[in-house]
């Protein structure tokens, strides 16, 4: 009984964080309909800016996180302004295909700046600190990075359902020409939302290096679990990408424990793909 | 004159050049510009495969890793477990590749746009996954050859490369003509009719499911056969070589290079990266590692903003006479 609230609780605080990693990639897909490969190598990056500073500055990443959101904010809306813009519209593929390369770029600049070494940082305020609730022993910076996840994911559905700005947005998701015919600057759309997106990756990036350690192809895999979990979702759908993403924590920790470790990712893209062939356009997709 | 015979003569021109090749002194034999050769015939091969069903049409799988996994996993296992000849592997993974893409495909083809590209990636990582716990194949260790003796026979060489040279070319002449044929024919049209418009060319009783499939299973053997010929030059295999999402992008970033849908499209693609890729890796290695991938992540962001078309689209673009790039059909 221990070990199954353990393993629910594991996945559970995974779940949270591959929401909020998720939740910009999905308003980025759901504005804009274009898949941003390089989303998992922003994690990266946010993670890296965290750690330097961190290293060299002795900021503990309860604070540093502002640096990486704010930094991930400039190169999201830096990729959307030199890469995005001028290759919307011209093939399906080409924004796709102009962020993998993006990707490639920034993983191998690490590899090649930072050697493939895994750092993690040391003395930490939260580390080595657990709770006990109910026999299952919980990391609190594990927790943290989850509380803080669903605090986010909680305002960005807010700043979406409630204010002018949300607003805005989601008229630009439903028909762009009709929103610029309503003043809507959709040029100016598009960057804040590329621009919040990379800022949800570089706070969850930059609170992560408090219990992750960071090496050029940690991004990897986060990307493909957000793509996954994007499209489990429903695009564009703040509420499916959390519910996505904690069935797909808890898969992975189920599987994980019960079956084997190593089939744990191969669980996860199963039952993806058990869902979507059912459901062409995922949880909440329309 | 006109396109299709500049065509034609600029293929068997190819074809000439290449065969003679190996009998000039220092042409192949194990010199670091055969081993590129080679691999540009392999790539461009690969890129071609890919090209049936995600160029001609329309189906953009980010999947085909698995099929080139399976068939390069065929010839290895028909030589190490089964101490037999990869003639027989090759052959058996081919043709296991396209079965199996039969099944997976048939029901990821009702997804639309990116949930199609997501469920192929999807995929690829589930057959990455069960390779590495599947101990039959050799798990995450993979298969390593034992010292075979050279030649034809056991299709290895350890000192003059000139038979993989031929036999990436032989594959090369294969995948191309296999695709030249299917172009000129009436399966070409088909192809085409179903990128252009599924239900217009339902419309004309065109069975798009079916084209579709058969266009699949056709591709995927081709990657399956380039599989088994990379399991053998490289003398190993195992699942993160094979069967993962970088070499399925191999697959798109090629033929998207050279011109997507385009015969001449896939080897322009190859001759391009590929040279590029092993020369900056050769010789800039003292810049450290990656700076090969970086150069080559650059080129396929610039080549995405500015010529999303490929060079093939360049090449039109100069054309005096500009034909119309949006006819297409026999896009040579």
């Amino acid at each position: 009984m221990n070990h199954f609230l353990q393993v629910l609780f594991d996945g559970l605080l995974n779940g949270l964080v591959y929401a909020l990693v998720a939740a910009g990639l999905s308003m980025i897909w759901g504005v804009m309909d274009v898949i941003n490969f390089a989303h998992g190598e922003f994690l990266m990056v946010g993670m890296y800016v965290s750690y330097w500073i961190g290293f060299f500055l002795d900021v503990d990443p309860l604070f540093s996180w502002i640096a990486s959101g704010a930094f991930l904010f400039i190169m999201g809306a830096a990729t959307y302004r030199l890469i995005i813009r001028n290759s919307l519209g011209k093939s399906a593929m080409a924004p796709l295909l102009a962020t993998f390369g993006l990707s490639m770029v920034l993983k191998n600049f690490c590899m090649n700046r930072f050697t493939p070494n895994f750092r993690l940082l040391s003395g930490t305020v939260l580390e080595g600190k657990t709770i006990s609730v109910g026999g299952a022993i919980l990391s609190v910076p594990q927790l943290a990075t989850a509380a803080f996840a669903l605090v986010l994911l909680a305002c960005l559905y807010w700043m979406l359902k409630r204010t002018r700005l949300g607003w805005a947005i989601q008229a630009t998701a439903m028909d762009s020409e009709a929103a610029e015919l309503m003043g809507i600057r959709t040029e100016n759309i598009y960057l804040l939302v590329f621009g919040i997106g990379g800022a949800c990756v570089g706070i969850t990036g930059g609170l992560m290096t408090s219990y992750l350690a960071v090496y050029p192809e940690v991004g990897s895999l986060f990307s493909l679990i957000a793509f996954v979990v994007v499209a489990l979702g429903g695009f564009g759908s703040i509420p499916g990408a959390l519910l996505a993403a904690i069935i797909i924590g808890l898969v992975e920790s189920f599987t994980g424990f019960y079956v084997a470790a190593v089939v744990k990712y191969a669980a996860v893209f199963a039952v993806y793909l058990a869902v979507i062939l059912i459901r062409p356009k995922g949880l909440f997709g329309w | 004159m006109n396109t299709k015979k500049i065509s034609d003569g600029i293929w068997y021109l190819l074809l000439a050049g290449a065969l003679v090749l190996p009998f000039i002194p220092g042409g192949i034999e194990n010199t670091f510009h055969g081993h590129v050769l080679t691999m540009v015939f392999l790539y461009a091969s690969m890129a071609q495969a890919w090209n049936i069903i995600s160029g001609y049409c329309g189906q953009t799988s980010f999947g085909h890793a698995v099929f080139f996994g399976i068939g390069a996993y065929g010839a290895a296992m028909a030589v190490v477990q089964f101490n037999s000849l990869p003639w027989y592997g090759a052959p058996v993974g081919a043709l296991v590749a396209a079965l199996v893409s039969i099944p997976i495909s048939a029901p990821c083809f009702r997804l639309k746009g990116h949930y199609f590209a997501i469920a192929t990636f999807a995929i690829v990582e589930i057959f990455n996954r069960l390779f590495m716990i599947w101990d039959w194949v050799g798990g995450a260790i993979g298969l390593d050859y034992p010292i075979l003796e050279d030649g034809w026979r056991n299709f290895s060489w350890s000192s003059d490369k000139t038979g993989y040279y031929l036999g990436a070319l032989f594959l090369f002449a294969l995948v191309f003509g296999v695709v030249r044929w299917i172009d000129s024919h009436r399966m070409g049209y088909y192809l085409r009719a179903v990128r252009e418009g599924q239900e217009t060319a339902e419309s004309l009783g065109v069975n798009s499911s079916l084209v579709k499939l058969s266009a699949m299973a056709l591709s995927a053997g081709l990657a399956g056969l380039c599989g088994a010929f990379f399991a053998q030059y490289n003398y190993r295999v195992d699942p993160p070589m094979v069967m993962s999402l970088d070499m399925s992008m191999k697959f798109v970033l090629i033929t998207i290079l050279g011109g997507l849908g385009t015969f001449w499209g896939p080897l322009l693609g190859a001759a391009v990266l590929i040279p590029l890729q092993e020369y900056t890796r050769a010789y800039l290695a003292h810049l450290g590692s990656g700076v090969d991938l970086i150069i080559f992540g650059l080129i396929i962001i610039y080549t995405m903003i500015r010529q999303p078309t490929g060079i093939m689209g360049l090449i039109r673009g100069l054309a005096p006479r500009g034909r119309d790039a949006s006819n297409d059909g026999g896009d040579r």
